[in-house]
């Protein structure tokens, strides 16, 4: 269109464009602090602080923990398996990485569910070696993996591939060995690739519900990630609580817009 | 100078694993796949048919199943044409416009990727349910499906787009003008062919998250008979203790993300990119650094093994 | 340190790089493996350096097998063509990599790394990064990198392919004087015979994959063994079965018993040469190099007929084994008359 654009047709897009993301983005997110401290601090200071309200949040942050430290050891082994030793079946792997974008997270917890319930594959195996998957921090952990699964893998990828071997070769003709030129050369080279699929899966274990709610029951001071709260303060018809979570669960996820526009703007720099 | 297949021409040193390190890699990764992904899948689909065939057809077939997929499949399709439309138009704002507040919003289009869906539908329910501030009722309603599938699928367009507007060469668009074409025409014949895989890439996968959305459904519009997705359908089976049924629809549902993910695979292949594409961007949602365009093509300096 | 290479062969899919290849580098030696794009000097070179493996043959340096050797065991210095500079590091880090992996003392590091910064002119630029730094700086930083550790054989891959002409000038220039003054075993990789012939003491041609030629500059311009060498190594004319150069392409204004009628076609001046495009009887193109006191001697104009007599030709017989270096080489009656005829094979 170039520098002959029409003033209208350009005006009209922007009102169309704009208006839209407004309605839809905006408005809402506004709406949830409005509506959260709409009558004071108090109230959603008191629910986020109650007991249950802290307990959701220690376990979300707890399955931050774990989840994401594991897919970032697997995401970054698994890119350098993709890009610097592929082979024919590393389709097969990429096809199968892709599938948590894909799949709707109350299927994943039903296949949860129904591999390690009482009637499920594993269930009578584990429930005779008294291991608790179900209803049980273990369950959540592995939901919340399943369904973060593919963001460090898929981020490191590209990274890998542009950033080529010579650096590598260059490094082992110096004389270091495989894990020398890992740790020095290859891994400073993807960091902020890396990174950035690390705020992603950050961002997709915190605000992991559906699977969650299947595999954990949602049990108040014991199963119940911040989401799991939200919901549930919901049903109970305490408002205030339910916009308190989610006011600190907005903030999160604010925080994570900020950090991935941060290391974008590294990793392309 | 032919180009060698990617196996055979790589170089044996730089960093290798020992090819039993690499044996060991890949047993892990397929062993942490199987676990994780696999395994349950598998099981699910166990559970599915475990009464046979009939009986999954049975399930499959029951009268809130067919209308809650029903539901689901119109709802993603009329979603994912709006947000194709809506999608484009914002791209090529934040490509091709300037305006104040530009990188802002930039960034804030990745936000239902980044915010908990329950809290979507929460916050939706606050703006356009009952007590809604700017009058708009539409909880429990068919329409409020549409409107959260609308929010959680915005940014598979947008990503997927905006990196091709960028690399886009204006000169193609130059010529096309210096020819005669006006604006739309540049658009119909020019920009639009070009953006087309990564427009089509998107809606697959904007489809393929609407198809399974869950969170952002469940508050707004509810789990009543007449705005019952499949998702939400699938929950109400599992908490009335009927797996088989659960399990099947699911099966539906997963057998459907596997198509799309397939349709994406080859949208990708018919492009002619390779892995640093379009559709890895939009799947994990980058934002993008409107000023420098992020070659896509490129490999990074010294990248070529000259074989000579 | 001298390296050896025996029967070196090696594939790529269905392309053959590397077919029965052998070379002597000689101890202190600056060679140059030159040839055409595929010609398999790369994948030479870097199987020397351990990054490509052999499929048959073996390479010894300094009379050790070191086929089975890992690159980094190999005590080879490597320069990239396109620097394989490492992008996070500044160039004082860059030029310490090797020397921190083999856990030298820091101070040690620093003197070492600052000498060599001087030797390749960078110091002061060591806080740098290599995105700061021209083409040609990179390269000297990346030469710097690799004579840190004290390779036993340097191995630079078109080291000067990604610069620009005056800087490769310039840095071809200071290789030169580097190996005087380092005497270290070096091999370079270009497809410039120009650079090849300016820097080296010898010079490996190679050709699809096979070596072939291996001698002096000298010697391979005067006395090539096929046809692709000749042609390589300098301009070359073709008359029948016999090769010419431009040079050596005596024009004459009066008929001659052996010369050739050709007309004149073009005359271009290039700088201090001369280039007069003929066309013969049959159709052949041909050109001659003529100095600007020759062209004025002759007065030449186009569409003119003159007689040419080439001065040496060499013919080459085929099937001959490249090594051996089979050209027949014929000088013919030189322009001040005198009929020497002679055939030597060579």
């Amino acid at each position: 269109m170039g520098a002959s654009s029409n003033r209208h047709s350009r005006w009209g897009l922007r009102t169309l464009g704009l208006g839209y993301l407004t309605l839809l983005l905006l408005a809402p997110l506004v709406m949830i602090f409005y509506k959260t401290f709409e009558h004071g601090l108090a109230p959603p200071i008191e629910a986020i602080t109650s007991s249950d309200g802290l307990h959701a949040l220690k376990l979300t942050l707890l399955m931050v923990a774990i989840a994401v430290p594991l897919n970032t050891i697997f995401g970054v082994g698994c890119a350098l398996l993709l890009v610097r030793h592929r082979r024919r079946g590393s389709a097969i792997i990429d096809a199968v990485i892709n599938l948590p974008f894909a799949i709707s997270p109350i299927v994943i917890g039903l296949s949860l569910f129904l591999l390690y319930g009482a009637h499920g594959w594993f269930g009578p195996a584990l429930a005779e070696a008294g291991i608790e998957i179900l209803f049980s921090v273990p369950g959540m952990v592995l939901a919340s993996i399943f369904v973060s699964l593919p963001f460090v893998v898929r981020e490191t990828v590209p990274v890998l591939q542009e950033i080529g071997t010579e650096q590598e070769q260059a490094a082992s003709t110096l004389g270091a060995n495989a894990w020398q030129t890992f740790w020095r050369i290859t891994l400073p080279a993807i960091r902020w690739g890396v990174a950035y699929g690390v705020v992603l899966t950050t961002a997709r274990v915190l605000g992991e519900f559906g699977a969650v709610t299947i595999v954990s029951g949602s049990i108040s001071g014991k199963t119940q990630t911040l989401p799991l709260f939200v919901e549930k303060q919901f049903q109970n018809f305490n408002l205030p609580g339910a916009y308190g979570a989610s006011v600190v669960l907005a903030l999160l996820a604010l925080t994570t817009l900020l950090a991935m526009n941060v290391l974008k703007r590294k990793e392309d720099a | 100078m032919e180009a060698h297949s990617a196996t055979a021409s790589a170089p044996r040193a730089g960093f290798r694993l020992p090819g039993v390190g690499a044996g060991l890699g890949r047993g892990a990764v397929v062993l942490y796949l199987s676990v994780i992904v696999l395994l349950p899948l598998a099981a699910l689909t166990s559970q599915a048919f475990k009464g046979g065939l009939s009986t999954f057809w049975e399930q499959v077939t029951s009268p809130l199943a067919v209308s809650s997929l029903e539901l689901t499949v119109v709802a993603s399709l009329i979603v994912v044409m709006i947000n194709a439309i809506f999608g484009t138009i914002i791209a090529w704002l934040l490509v091709r416009d300037e305006f104040p507040g530009k990188s802002v919003v930039n960034a804030v289009i990745d936000l239902p990727f980044a915010l908990p869906t329950i809290v979507a539908s929460l916050t939706l329910l606050t703006l356009y349910g009952n007590d809604s501030p700017v009058g708009i009722d539409i909880a429990f309603t068919r329409a409020a499906v549409v409107v959260a599938l609308l929010f959680v699928t915005l940014p598979f367009v947008v990503r997927a787009v905006q990196p091709l507007l960028i690399e886009m060469d204006r000169e193609m668009e130059e010529a096309a003008a210096s020819l005669g074409a006006s604006g739309f025409t540049v658009f119909r014949r020019i920009i639009f062919p070009n953006l087309l895989p990564g427009l089509a890439a998107g809606v697959a996968l904007a489809f393929a998250r609407a198809l399974g959305e869950f969170g952002s459904v469940l508050l707004f519009a509810g789990g009543l008979p007449q705005t019952l997705v499949a998702s939400v359908f699938i929950r109400q089976q599992i908490e009335s203790g009927n797996e088989v049924g659960a399990a099947a629809v699911s099966v539906v549902l997963l057998a459907a993300s596997m198509l799309l993910l397939a349709l994406i695979t080859l949208i990708q292949r018919w492009s002619g990119r390779h892995e640093r594409s379009i559709v890895d961007r939009g799947l994990t949602g980058m934002s993008l650094d409107l000023g420098a365009p992020r070659s896509g093509e490129s490999h990074g300096e010294g990248d070529d093994d000259g074989r000579e | 340190m001298g390296i050896t290479v025996e029967g070196a062969s090696k594939r790529f899919g269905d392309f053959q790089a590397l077919n029965d290849v052998s070379i002597e580098v000689p101890n202190g030696s600056l060679t140059a493996l030159l040839g055409p794009s595929g010609s398999g000097k790369s994948t030479l070179l870097r199987a020397i350096a351990g990054l490509e493996t052999l499929d048959g043959g073996r390479v010894l340096i300094d009379d050790e097998d070191v086929s089975k050797k890992p690159t980094q065991k190999r005590e080879v210095g490597f320069v990239f063509q396109h620097y394989a500079a490492f992008k996070h590091m500044t160039v004082f880090e860059n030029v310490a990599f090797g020397l921190k992996i083999r856990k030298m003392e820091k101070a040690k590091i620093s003197a070492r790394v600052h000498e060599l910064l001087q030797l390749v002119q960078l110091d002061g630029l060591a806080e740098r990064y290599p995105s700061q730094l021209s083409g040609g700086q990179r390269q000297r930083m990346a030469l710097a990198r690799a004579l840190a550790v004290e390779p036993q054989v340097l191995l630079l891959d078109e080291p000067f392919g990604a610069l620009d002409a005056k800087v490769r000038k310039d840095l071809r220039t200071w290789l030169r004087r580097l190996h005087d003054e380092m005497h270290v075993t070096t091999i370079f990789v270009t497809h410039d015979q120009e650079e090849a012939m300016d820097v080296a003491g010898q010079l490996v041609v190679m050709n699809e994959g096979r070596v072939e030629q291996s001698g002096t500059a000298d010697e391979l311009y005067e006395q090539p063994a096929t046809e692709f060498v000749m042609s390589f190594v300098g301009e070359v004319n073709r008359l029948g079965e016999h090769f010419v150069r431009p040079h050596d392409m005596a024009v004459a204004l009066d008929r001659d018993d052996g010369a050739e009628e050709a007309m004149v076609q073009r005359i271009v001046a290039l700088g201090f040469e001369i280039r007069v495009e003929f066309v013969l009887g049959d159709g052949t193109e041909v050109w001659a190099q003529l100095t600007r006191a020759e062209l004025q001697k002759l007065e030449l104009r186009e569409g003119q007929i003159v007689y040419l007599r080439p001065g040496q030709t060499k013919s080459f017989s085929g099937d001959v084994p490249p090594s051996q270096g089979q050209g027949a080489s014929t000088p013919h009656g030189s322009r001040d008359g005198g009929d020497a005829e002679v055939s030597a094979a060579v």
